[in-house]
């Protein structure tokens, strides 16, 4: 296991971690500042149309999103006991958590493709999307996002008679929709970012870059990677559970 | 590090090339590469200046074939104008620049905290400066600095690649902030408490924070102009059920801070200068650095005195007015000691200080013109006119351009090596003072008069303003290209600089000019940053030397041991 590298302007090997730390949690301020543009814009839409929040939430899958916040939990778990077992210079437990870590968080964009390929089949799009069945014009939804899919189910425009609800409602599902995949889409690149980070670390892990004495980056790097589950904990309950 | 003890080596001439400048590491060469970048910036900005004022040197009479430009490239460029100055000049200016040259000197150190980081950082600022650049050239952009829905969602310009441009240049502001706040928390030397570090450093501080904490929801406002626009999501289009005064909200929440990211630093260069060219103590050291605490925490919550008219409730209104006019206590305090601090000094007048002197006439009727927009019946008459043109012109060009052109001259002998002369030096500043006056003055009036901001032609009645206020862009111009010059032929003719031509006590000034590589040869040893008995003049080298040199360096004064130990 190597020591860490003193850089030419500390003077001590702890100065240099407390510095990275320090670092990694303003950058984490900013990624919070960040989200919130977007916790702003849902808390404004959704005290003035609460209505049309809970009535859109109904299209979120509860099952699904539960199981995303299980995963997410899990690698948090695992990447927080990757942390202990770098600091413990045990090898094999760190490149084994990371591991898991990463493979939640592709369980976890795994069941998200599934979620947003489902809403687009189903036109659950804001009203500007081509597809959506929410434009301000019913005439101007697709005629295939209308009627039946081949498997026999009956498409939600018929379900839900879209086509005859109120448009100050369907505008604001719509808008409903444009702030949980702009949430959503923003968290998934996060997530796509932490994958990234967690597979670097299992290379670095693989090459003995880790021990006792230098594990800055899994720290750094788990630290990350809670601040991206903290987010979806928050989104999970304000999108999916809305009643 | 090897030829550390090499005493004719200092951080521009260890290494040579393009490859060293744009790759390297060392703040203090990336300062130097912000400072030219900005300047070719302010350059490319000016010129579009020019055209708008000379498209405004008389009225069309609503006739196109009067006009100097046509109405689409006039929007054109008073945007880039402002996009230009905002995020490519003022913002990255004092900070980026000369931040980046002097606070870890400032503080002893051999670099930022986060040396990589920072080399991201300027990589950034030239992406962004390029997205802009591709902006211009693939349809320009016309919807004002400001890129308000729901034009800006449904213009035919290239509003996509501007808004990626800021947003690139966010993160390249975000991470600068990010660096000095860690290096100012981890990386100052022992003795240095944190109120024995120099005013500039609170500065940048409060800078920093308000960089880290608001910028990024400029860049998320800013990318949800982009998904509008590429996928028409609706969060700010009222056709869809969106709301267009929340981008307004958003984006004030950023763009009023960003006003402090450009005049708190500023603030601090005038606070070193004031000290150093009254060979004063600075007064009321903790004033000063508390009220740069006290106004990064205002500007956050007073965002909504740009909305008066947007229809956001009464209240909001009050509240934000309120709250806006408590800005101008802190601000205000920060000029009473700088008054207080030349009361009963030596002062002398070299070209730095000119600028300081400048910038408190400057500031002074930017900070009060602020009031009247603050006050909620006579910004709904002030609003959109140029009278908010002439206020932020002189609080961002009078005071944080001035101030920086300020630093610029006070830290160039140690930049560079060399002094540039001071008599052509001050000329130019009196001429840029003088030009600036008769641009902005005018506007001021016509504003009270009420011609609105941004458009291409005006009643004839406005002419005369007009007139005077071109005339008075012209001469600025010459000023600004004045000091330029003078700067530049240091180069050739300058005289070698001494380590502390200035006579300052802060830490940047204890080692030779230009700075060796990684900046001190031998660490300093801290003292109080404004103890101006700490140096003496040495007829010689026509410069300041410690009074009690360390054995070890003669650049360094020995600092009692005793007073040392308390410290620590
Ligand atoms: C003493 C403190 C200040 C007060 C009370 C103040 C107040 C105001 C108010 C109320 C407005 C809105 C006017 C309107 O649109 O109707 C305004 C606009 C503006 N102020 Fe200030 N201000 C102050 C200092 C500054 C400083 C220090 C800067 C920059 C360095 C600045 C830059 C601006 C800019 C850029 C605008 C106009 C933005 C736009 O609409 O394009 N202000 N100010
Ligand atoms: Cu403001």
């Amino acid at each position: 296991m190597s020591q860490a590298k003193l850089a030419h302007h500390f003077e001590s090997v702890e100065q240099q971690f407390d510095t990275a730390k320090l670092g990694m949690w303003i950058f984490l301020l900013t990624e919070i500042m960040f989200f919130s543009v977007l916790f702003v814009a849902y808390t404004v839409y959704r005290a003035s149309h609460a209505d049309a929040f809970q009535y859109a939430s109904q299209f979120l899958d509860t099952n699904l999103g539960a199981a995303n916040t299980l995963l997410l939990l899990l690698s948090s778990f695992t990447a927080a006991w990757a942390v202990r077992c770098a600091q413990l210079g045990q090898k094999r437990g760190l490149m084994l958590n990371l591991l898991v870590t990463v493979v939640c968080a592709l369980g976890f964009m795994g069941i998200k493709y599934h979620e947003y390929s489902h809403k687009y089949h189903e036109g659950l799009l804001w009203g500007g999307a081509r597809h959506s069945i929410f434009k301000a014009d019913p005439a101007q939804v697709l005629p295939e996002m209308k009627h039946g899919h081949e498997g026999g189910g009956e498409s939600v425009w018929e379900s839900h008679h879209v086509e005859t609800m109120d448009p100050a409602l369907k505008k604001q599902v719509g808008i409903f929709f444009g702030i949980y995949f702009c949430l959503t889409g923003l968290h998934g690149i996060h997530v796509l970012v932490g994958i990234g980070v967690m597979l670097w670390l299992l290379w670095r892990a693989s090459r003995d870059h880790f021990g006792p004495d230098n594990f800055t980056a899994v720290d750094l790097g788990a630290l990350y990677w809670h601040l991206v589950d903290l987010i979806w904990i928050f989104l999970f309950p304000l999108l999916y559970l809305i009643s | 590090m090897t030829h550390a003890h090499d005493p004719s080596l200092n951080y521009l001439n260890c290494r040579k090339g393009l490859r060293s400048w744009l790759g390297t590491l060392d703040h203090k060469r990336i300062g130097v590469m912000y400072m030219w970048s900005i300047i070719a910036s302010m350059i490319l900005g000016g010129i579009l200046a020019m055209l708008i004022r000379a498209e405004l040197w008389a009225p069309n009479n609503g006739d196109p074939a009067q006009a100097v430009l046509s109405q689409d490239t006039y929007n054109q460029f008073f945007t880039l104008h402002g996009a230009i100055m905002i995020f490519l000049v003022i913002i990255p200016s004092i900070p980026a620049a000369l931040g980046n040259f002097v606070l870890p000197m400032m503080l002893g150190a051999k670099d930022v905290a986060f040396p990589r980081i920072n080399r991201l950082s300027y990589h950034l600022y030239l992406i962004g400066a390029a997205l802009l650049v591709v902006s211009i050239l693939t349809g320009g952009l016309d919807t004002g600095w400001t890129f308000y829905a729901p034009y800006s969602t449904t213009t035919e310009t290239s509003v996509v690649v501007a808004v990626f441009g800021a947003f690139v240049l966010g993160f390249s502001s975000i991470f600068t902030g990010l660096n000095f706040i860690v290096t100012i928390h981890k990386m100052r030397p022992p003795g240095m408490g944190w109120f024995k570090m120099p005013l500039f450093l609170w500065a940048l501080y409060a800078t920093s924070i308000i960089q880290i904490l608001a910028t990024p929801v400029l860049g998320l406002a800013l990318m949800l102009i982009a998904v509008e626009r590429i996928m028409g999501v609706g969060i700010f289009n009222p056709e869809l059920g969106g709301d267009p005064v929340l981008f307004q909200h958003l984006f004030w929440f950023y763009s009023h801070p960003a006003v402090y990211v450009m005049i708190l630093p500023a603030m601090g260069v005038l606070s070193e200068c004031f000290a150093t060219f009254s060979r004063k103590h600075i007064f009321g050291y903790r004033f000063i650095a508390y009220s740069s605490i006290a106004i990064a925490i205002f500007s956050f919550i007073v965002w909504g005195h740009h909305m008066f008219v947007s229809g956001q409730s009464q209240l909001a209104s009050v509240i934000f007015s309120a709250l806006t006019f408590s800005v101008a206590i802190p601000s205000a305090i920060k000029v009473f000691n700088w008054v207080a601090t030349m009361y009963k000094g030596s002062v002398s007048l070299d070209t730095p200080m000119l600028y300081a002197l400048s910038v408190i006439w400057l500031f002074g009727i930017g900070g009060l013109t602020g009031l009247f927009l603050a006050t909620l019946s006579t910004d709904i008459h002030l609003h959109d006119t140029y009278f908010v043109v002439a206020h932020f012109h002189f609080v961002m060009v009078g005071s944080a351009l001035f101030s920086f052109l300020a630093g610029v001259h006070y830290w160039w002998p140690k930049m560079f090596g060399v002094m540039y002369r001071e008599w052509p030096g001050r000329i130019a500043c009196a001429v840029s003072f003088v030009g600036f006056n008769l641009t902005f003055i005018p506007q001021f009036l016509a504003g009270t008069h009420g011609m609105p901001r941004r458009y291409w032609d005006y009643h004839p009645m406005y002419e005369p303003y007009n007139k005077v206020s071109t005339i008075g862009a012209v001469i600025l111009g010459l000023g600004l290209v004045w000091a330029l010059v003078n700067l530049l032929r240091s180069f050739g003719s300058g005289r070698q600089a001494p380590a502390n031509p200035w006579g300052a006590a802060t830490l940047e000034w204890m080692t030779p000019s230009p700075a060796p590589p990684h900046n001190f040869d031998f660490a300093p040893a801290v003292g109080d940053p404004y103890d101006m008995d700490l140096v003496r003049y040495d007829e010689s080298i026509d410069g300041y030397v410690p009074v009690r040199p360390h054995p070890d360096d003669p650049h360094i004064p020995l600092v009692e041991p005793a007073e040392q130990e308390d410290e620590q």
